[in-house]
């Protein structure tokens, strides 16, 4: 049977259809679908682990116990969790490992662009990389079969444009894996990395990548392709090695070169590689992000030429690989290249602002008001950075901002320090950085946004709200509670739409000595319970002045009216039905009472 | 009904978040796939807030689809589900290309409370003038409200669409029930059908 599928989705499919006993993970665009898609398959086990080493460990230890096992996440994940990547790495496994890891060319929606190729290289671990759907489905089983050939976790990379595009894609039955032990092993010469045990693993782990090379040489998914044309003995002009999504692009822009395509991208298969471009006049490498093909290719000693062609830096597509071609003449200057420059007039900017009714608005609001400095993390509160709220001043990456909030008041910076963090991140990365100033005692602000969900991936559940990835009821942990445990004193939870009280409370923490933390509690406005209590607000147009203070929280659902106020000349404000759904943060800033409140608004419906 | 079977047919569609622009690009994907093309959707988005922009791309061939995004002025068809949307996308289409357009506007913030101005429809037209004389405004929104339901714009856009593409109607008709809840089965369709009968006075 076959089925359009998006690459996340066959990721999915194929750790079930490999018999994958336990998968872990942690939300991140653009992985998040394929934990989502396998935990719905029938008696999979998958969890949100609270962030990804935690994932990793996880999965480690189900492979130690002889399962087959995925650990999921975005790059900048793995990143998180590669401390446990390199132990892993030298330890080796009892049943299939694979790591799924999600690259983002172009930034779509990460902090950074990084090539975890190198993460392969750099902790001594097989990278595969497929170039379509059918791939990612067929890579899973093929990765756990390297696993547990060669005792190493395998990374299988990923990016935006193969996770997030859809081809079709052959289904396969389901196959039973029994697992390799009845029991776990009793083997610290081999799980245990003190170095009296490790230093025995690490030549182990170097002779592994030789056995991988010469692997690598017969791996099926390494796939030269001749073309009709130059079958003969006579040299082709051009040779072409590329992975991933590169491979495609290739395809559609040279459709007359040899093409090297590398399904494995570490280690890359030396003789190969050699024999291929003893054939081709030039060689040149199509990939995205690192030149890190040109790279290994270079090191055996090749000429070759990649990045001083085709762009290091964002995504690449078939224009931006035919236009880096023709500028170093390996295609000739097109006549009909498409209209490029279209004289047109600007359009404006669809940035993304918090949503109609977002708890974390009034927040922000009273962060502009009094003008104190915010270090942010990573999480929909970031887009608060933007005008008009303008009111967050840092972003790095998770759990960052508490430690750079303390760092700031420890060097005397002379000015309170807030620091702002949503519930999943607090939980992911938080923890500690809080624990580090309730120990070494700032006077910092953090104020936990606890929207109930890791809204930003969309929605997913974490260990605050009482649900797993599969739904099934678990302890939400109660983070007053938890704050307090850690050794925080000044903690108080507040409605956020309360925006008076919000004030109220940040002025007291502003002059209170010693950190205070602030729950800012209120379920994220798009949760279907939320939505339950949508109501809409009105602007009473004779009560408006024009004044503008409404603007100034950046709501999607605050509109320009056509009507001038008569003195002022300036706008009225009018309010989105389709849009509003009633937080009345615009309600308690209007200085003049014309934008009515939720009671003011179903009191008058009730008439 | 053009049906050259060496040809692609590589559609952009372009719309704001919640407008149903993946559900449409879904629908013409699976046609496509169900008359025997190969077939690839992306999908290019970013953060995943509400009224941020979204374009995807669906291409069919008759023998094989490579890559899955289309080039910068190679797209043969442009569906765009708003008006500036159609602004900012313009470049996609091939000259001489068809482009469809949904008479909708959904004015960014930057233009309700920031400094910028929402494109006049004469700039809009001016612009594609340029690009093609194949350029057609469908009234989705207006004929969705007069179904009910604002949301399926895009499914009017769609049915406009299908008049021009190697796939009978009955085809679209069944993946559009094979995409849809089952409760939205019927509105759905009634958008489809509104939106070919519009196109086919073309």
């Amino acid at each position: 049977m076959k089925q359009l599928m998006s690459g996340n989705e066959a990721i999915a499919r194929g750790a079930w259809e490999a018999d994958v006993v336990v998968a872990a993970g942690y939300p991140g665009t653009p992985s998040t679908e394929i934990l989502e898609n396998f935990a719905g398959y029938p008696k999979a086990y998958a969890e949100w682990a609270p962030n990804e080493k935690v994932a990793l460990d996880v999965v480690v230890g189900a492979a130690y116990a002889g399962r087959r096992a995925m650990a999921v996440m975005k790059h900048v994940g793995l990143n998180v969790a590669s401390d446990s990547l390199f132990y892993a790495s030298t330890t080796g496994v009892e049943a299939g490992l694979v790591i799924i890891g999600v690259d983002d060319p172009g930034q779509h929606s990460s902090q950074n662009e990084q090539d975890s190729r190198r993460y392969g290289k750099f902790a001594r671990i097989p990278c595969i990389e497929p170039s379509d759907s059918q791939e990612a489905k067929d890579m899973v089983a093929v990765a756990l079969n390297i696993s547990e050939q060669f005792d190493t976790p395998v990374l299988l990379r990923s990016t935006t444009r193969i996770s997030h595009s859809s081809a079709l894609v052959n289904l396969g039955e389901q196959m039973h894996v029994p697992p390799t032990l009845n029991r776990f092993p009793r083997n610290p010469a081999k799980y245990h990395v003190a170095p009296l045990y490790s230093r025995k693993r690490r030549s182990i782990v170097e002779e592994r990548i030789n056995l991988l090379c010469e692997f690598a040489e017969t791996f099926p998914y390494n796939l030269v392709e001749w073309r009709s044309e130059n079958t003969s003995d006579e040299r082709a002009q051009l040779g072409i090695v590329t992975c991933g999504v590169a491979y495609q692009y290739a395809k559609e822009v040279f459709p007359e070169s040899p093409i090297l395509r590398l399904g494995m991208t570490y280690p890359i298969p030396p003789a190969l590689v050699r024999e291929f471009a003893s054939k081709v006049e030039r060689l040149i490498v199509i990939e995205e992000l690192d030149p890190f093909l040109e790279e290994e290719i270079h090191l055996l000693g090749i000429p070759v030429e990649g990045k001083s062609i085709f762009p290091k830096v964002g995504e690449l597509n078939p224009r931006i690989v035919r236009r880096s071609a023709m500028q170093v003449g390996l295609l000739p200057a097109s006549a009909n290249e498409p209209v490029c420059a279209l004289d047109k007039p600007p359009v404006p900017a669809r940035r993304p602002t918090l949503c109609p009714g977002c708890p974390h608005r009034g927040v922000f609001q009273v962060l502009s008001k009094l003008d104190l400095v915010v270090a942010g993390d990573i999480g929909c509160y970031c887009l608060a950075s933007e005008p008009p709220l303008s009111a967050l001043h840092t972003q790095g990456c998770m759990g960052a901002g508490i430690g750079q909030a303390h760092g700031a008041a420890k060097a005397g910076i002379g000015e309170p320090m807030v620091a702002v963090i949503g519930d999943s991140t607090f939980f992911h990365a938080g923890i500690p950085a809080l624990l580090n100033v309730a120990y070494n005692q700032s006077n910092v602000i953090v104020i936990i946004l606890d929207n109930r969900a890791t809204a930003m991936t969309g929605h997913q559940q974490h260990p605050g709200t009482g649900f797993t990835l599969q739904m099934q009821e678990s302890p939400a942990i109660e983070l007053e509670s938890l704050v307090r445990a850690l050794g925080i004193e000044r903690v108080t939870t507040v409605d956020p739409y309360q925006v008076w009280d919000v004030e109220k409370i940040l002025r007291e923490f502003m002059r209170a000595d010693g950190p205070s933390v602030l729950i800012a509690q209120r379920e994220c406005a798009r949760l279907p319970r939320a939505r339950e209590q949508w109501v809409v607000l009105e602007v009473a147009p004779e009560k408006c002045r024009g004044c503008a203070r409404c603007f100034s929280i950046g709501c999607p659902a605050i509109l320009k009216s056509d009507e001038l106020d008569k003195e002022t000349q300036r706008p009225k404000a009018v309010i989105d039905s389709l849009q509003c759904v009633g937080c009345e943060v615009c309600a308690w800033v209007c200085p003049w009472g014309a934008i009515s409140f939720r009671d003011q608004v179903e009191g008058a419906h009730d008439e | 009904m053009s049906s050259d079977t060496t040809r692609t047919y590589d559609f952009l569609l372009a719309g704001i978040g919640g407008q149903g622009t993946i559900l449409a690009s879904n629908v013409l994907a699976e046609v496509g796939l169900a008359v025997g093309f190969d077939a690839k959707k992306a999908e290019v988005h970013g953060l995943s807030q509400l009224g941020g922009s979204v374009n995807t791309h669906v291409r069919w061939n008759y023998e094989r689809v490579y890559s899955p995004l289309i080039a910068l002025g190679e797209a043969d068809y442009l569906v765009a589900f708003e008006k500036a949307e159609a602004l900012r996308y313009a470049e996609f289409l091939r000259l001489g290309g068809k482009a469809i357009i949904n008479d909708q506007v959904v004015l960014p913030l930057t233009v309700t409370s920031g400094g910028e101005a929402y494109p006049t429809d004469e700039q809009v037209k001016a612009v594609y003038a340029k690009l093609s004389d194949d350029v057609h405004f469908v009234p989705g929104i207006q004929i969705a409200k007069e179904l009910g339901n604002a949301k399926v714009a895009n499914v009017v856009a769609l049915g406009a669409l299908s008049n021009f593409l190697p796939a009978p109607k009955k085809v679209w008709l069944a993946v559009i029930e094979a995409c849809v809840p089952q409760k939205f089965v019927e509105l759905n369709q009634q958008a489809f059908q509104r939106g070919r009968k519009v196109s086919a006075e073309w």
